[in-house]
């Protein structure tokens, strides 16, 4: 049988309703790579007793279960389709343990709106949570209780983070697509990292509604797909208004696959100085010239700018998310769910007791270097100095893209700096690590939606990254700008060898 | 802003999470490093410049005052690491 695990969703949904294959076919087809390559890749969390845990009952149904005529707007029609999610999303009756001690054994008695929304649109919701840095703190999927993923494309670096296993998944044919969330690059430096196509979309375009919380004012859910044409379907189901997400936005969704019949000729394309410096990789800036030449030779024209707060941005960005995270993480203290230290008699004398060794034992490392730095920022005496300060060089950075939007369609830059570093590279020095996320932060500090798309190889192998960043709530301009270039590029169809 | 081995207890003793002797010493030096870096904020003139918490204005959101369903006592429970009865159950909070 062909390895159906390889399609993306959109030829499987031609192949499904041709009446070709069924949706076991597809499930058996992941799992089948799943057991084969896992134990090198290691992109899901508890793969050792999830497989056989497919919802097959519902198989049946879906098989013979499209439907028919062309839904109303949007295409949103999934039926039959497996997808892998990020282990801080909720999915009923589902282990969804952010990869932390703390949350072992968390069973959500309900599901995220992106998940109620894929069931409704026919989706297979798969039962092996992808693997993460634990709480999405990170950038390199390091950080899981769970240990390390690694990248497809050469096993000893790391797939990026935080949604590395949902990059990786999709990279390694272990999944068709993913969700993943991204509050300061965490879908999108994966996807650069493995040579997928990862979006953030507008802050408030998708629900966060059951999104385990890291920094509400930051974190989007988004697709981690193959190519295009898959990240725009998928945002037909999962974007739209949520009356559970107060900070969901109630405004109309397009069919964002109709994005993709739009050529790019006369789209005014800015490159911000700032994102490329002295110092940039070399393989990188070649690869990333190419890209923007090949947009060039399709009709784009491109500008040079400044976005002048730049330099500010990681620091901003560590200010507000760690502050943030500390507050949004109190709710783990080992009475409602999860973790608790074993209440051996004498040992917790009291309340207090019992979160201190509950939280220390719980959470790993840079948890808890990140909810002590958060709280030192909000405490007495810091508060203005640090996160009042750091909110108002926010609106600074902010400023600095509705400036350039004023007379640009979106902004082109290198996803990452780097193409995918070794595993243990950064790991002890978290300051570096921090520095990863240099080009995708601001996105998610002025809320914008942005893109990251394969654009070559370094001569190792590795992928690179082209990010496009658009105004709020213009994902249509990243899908057109996006699937232009991938129609001229063959970098979507590259597979690793596993 | 200097950060010792003093200042990480005291903020960790507020984030209620107990360290050990040798992450007290790491984590001090660390968070060193990362307050020293965060610090260049400070040398930006930021006089007039109004803060954002939020990127969306958004404003308080509603429902109406109806019942509807909701997740049942077992349901509410079923994650708690430990029950007594219809309770979460802790160790003692007052002495």
């Amino acid at each position: 049988m062909m390895e159906l695990n390889k399609l993306t969703a959109h030829e499987l949904i031609e192949k499904l309703s041709r009446e070709e294959i069924t949706s076991d076919q597809i499930v058996s087809c992941l799992n089948k790579r799943i057991n084969a390559i896992d134990s090198e890749v290691k992109a899901y969390a508890r793969v050792e007793d999830g497989l056989t845990s497919w919802p097959v009952n519902q198989l049946a149904s879906y098989n013979n279960n499209r439907q028919t005529g062309k839904p109303a707007n949007r295409q949103t029609d999934l039926q039959g389709i497996p997808i892998s999610i990020k282990d801080n999303i909720c999915a009923d009756g589902l282990n969804t343990e952010c990869c932390s001690k703390i949350l072992e054994g968390f069973k959500p008695p309900y599901d995220a709106t992106v998940i109620k929304r894929l069931k409704e649109a026919g989706a297979i919701i798969s039962p092996l949570k992808t693997n993460m840095d634990e709480f999405a703190f990170g950038s390199s999927t390091e950080n899981s209780c769970f240990g390390s993923t690694r990248n497809p494309w050469n096993l000893e670096c790391v797939p990026g983070g935080s949604s590395g296993g949902s990059a990786a998944c999709v990279a390694a044919d272990e999944a068709i697509w993913a969700l993943g969330s991204d509050t300061g690059g965490s879908i999108r430096q994966p996807a650069s990292f493995c040579g997928v196509v990862g979006l953030k979309p507008t802050y408030g375009r998708v629900s966060r509604y059951g999104l385990i919380a890291f920094a509400s004012s930051l974190d989007q859910i988004g697709p981690i797909t193959k190519d295009i044409r898959d990240s725009a379907l998928l945002m037909n189901v999962i974007a739209g208004h949520d009356p559970n997400d107060s900070t969901s936005v109630n405004i109309d969704i397009p069919d964002y696959t109709k994005s993709l019949e739009m050529d790019i000729k006369g789209i005014k394309i800015a490159l911000p100085k700032e994102y490329f410096p002295e110092g940039l990789d070399p393989e990188v800036k070649d690869i990333i010239n190419e890209a923007i030449n090949k947009l060039k030779s399709q009709g784009a024209s491109f500008e040079n700018v400044s976005l002048p707060h730049t330099e500010y941005a990681v620091e901003v960005y560590y200010i507000i998310a760690t502050a943030e995270a500390s507050s949004n993480l109190a709710r783990f203290d080992g009475v409602q769910y999860g973790f608790r230290v074993q209440d051996a008699r004498n040992k917790t004398r009291n309340l207090i007791e019992m979160y201190k060794k509950t939280r220390g034992e719980g959470f790993g490392e840079e948890a808890k270097r990140r909810i002590i730095l958060g709280t030192f920022i909000l405490s007495h005496g810091y508060y203005d100095a640090y996160y009042l300060r750091a909110l108002k060089v926010r609106t600074l950075i902010k400023q600095d893209f509705d400036h350039v939007f004023k007379g640009f369609d979106c902004i082109v830059t290198p996803t990452s700096p780097t193409p995918a570093f070794k595993i243990g590279e950064k790991v002890e020095d978290p300051l570096k690590m921090y520095l990863s996320d240099i080009y995708t932060i601001s996105a998610n500090l002025s809320g914008i939606p942005a893109i990251s798309i394969p654009c070559g190889f370094t001569k190792k192998g590795l992928p690179v990254g082209l990010q496009i960043l658009a105004k709020p709530f213009n994902e249509e301009m990243l899908f057109r700008v996006a699937y232009a270039y991938e129609q001229s590029t063959e970098w979507h169809k590259m597979k690793p060898k596993l | 802003m200097a950060i010792d081995e003093g200042v990480v207890k005291h903020v960790a003793h507020l984030a209620r999470i107990e360290l050990q002797p040798g992450e007290l010493e790491k984590l001090s030096r660390q968070l060193q490093s990362i307050v020293d870096f965060i610090d260049k904020l400070k040398k930006l003139n930021i006089e007039g410049v109004e803060p954002t918490s939020h990127i969306l204005p958004i404003s308080n959101v509603l429902r109406p005052d109806e019942t509807r369903e909701s997740l049942s006592t077992d349901m509410a429970l079923m994650n708690a690491p430990c029950r007594k009865g219809n309770f979460f159950s802790v160790p003692k909070a007052i002495e």
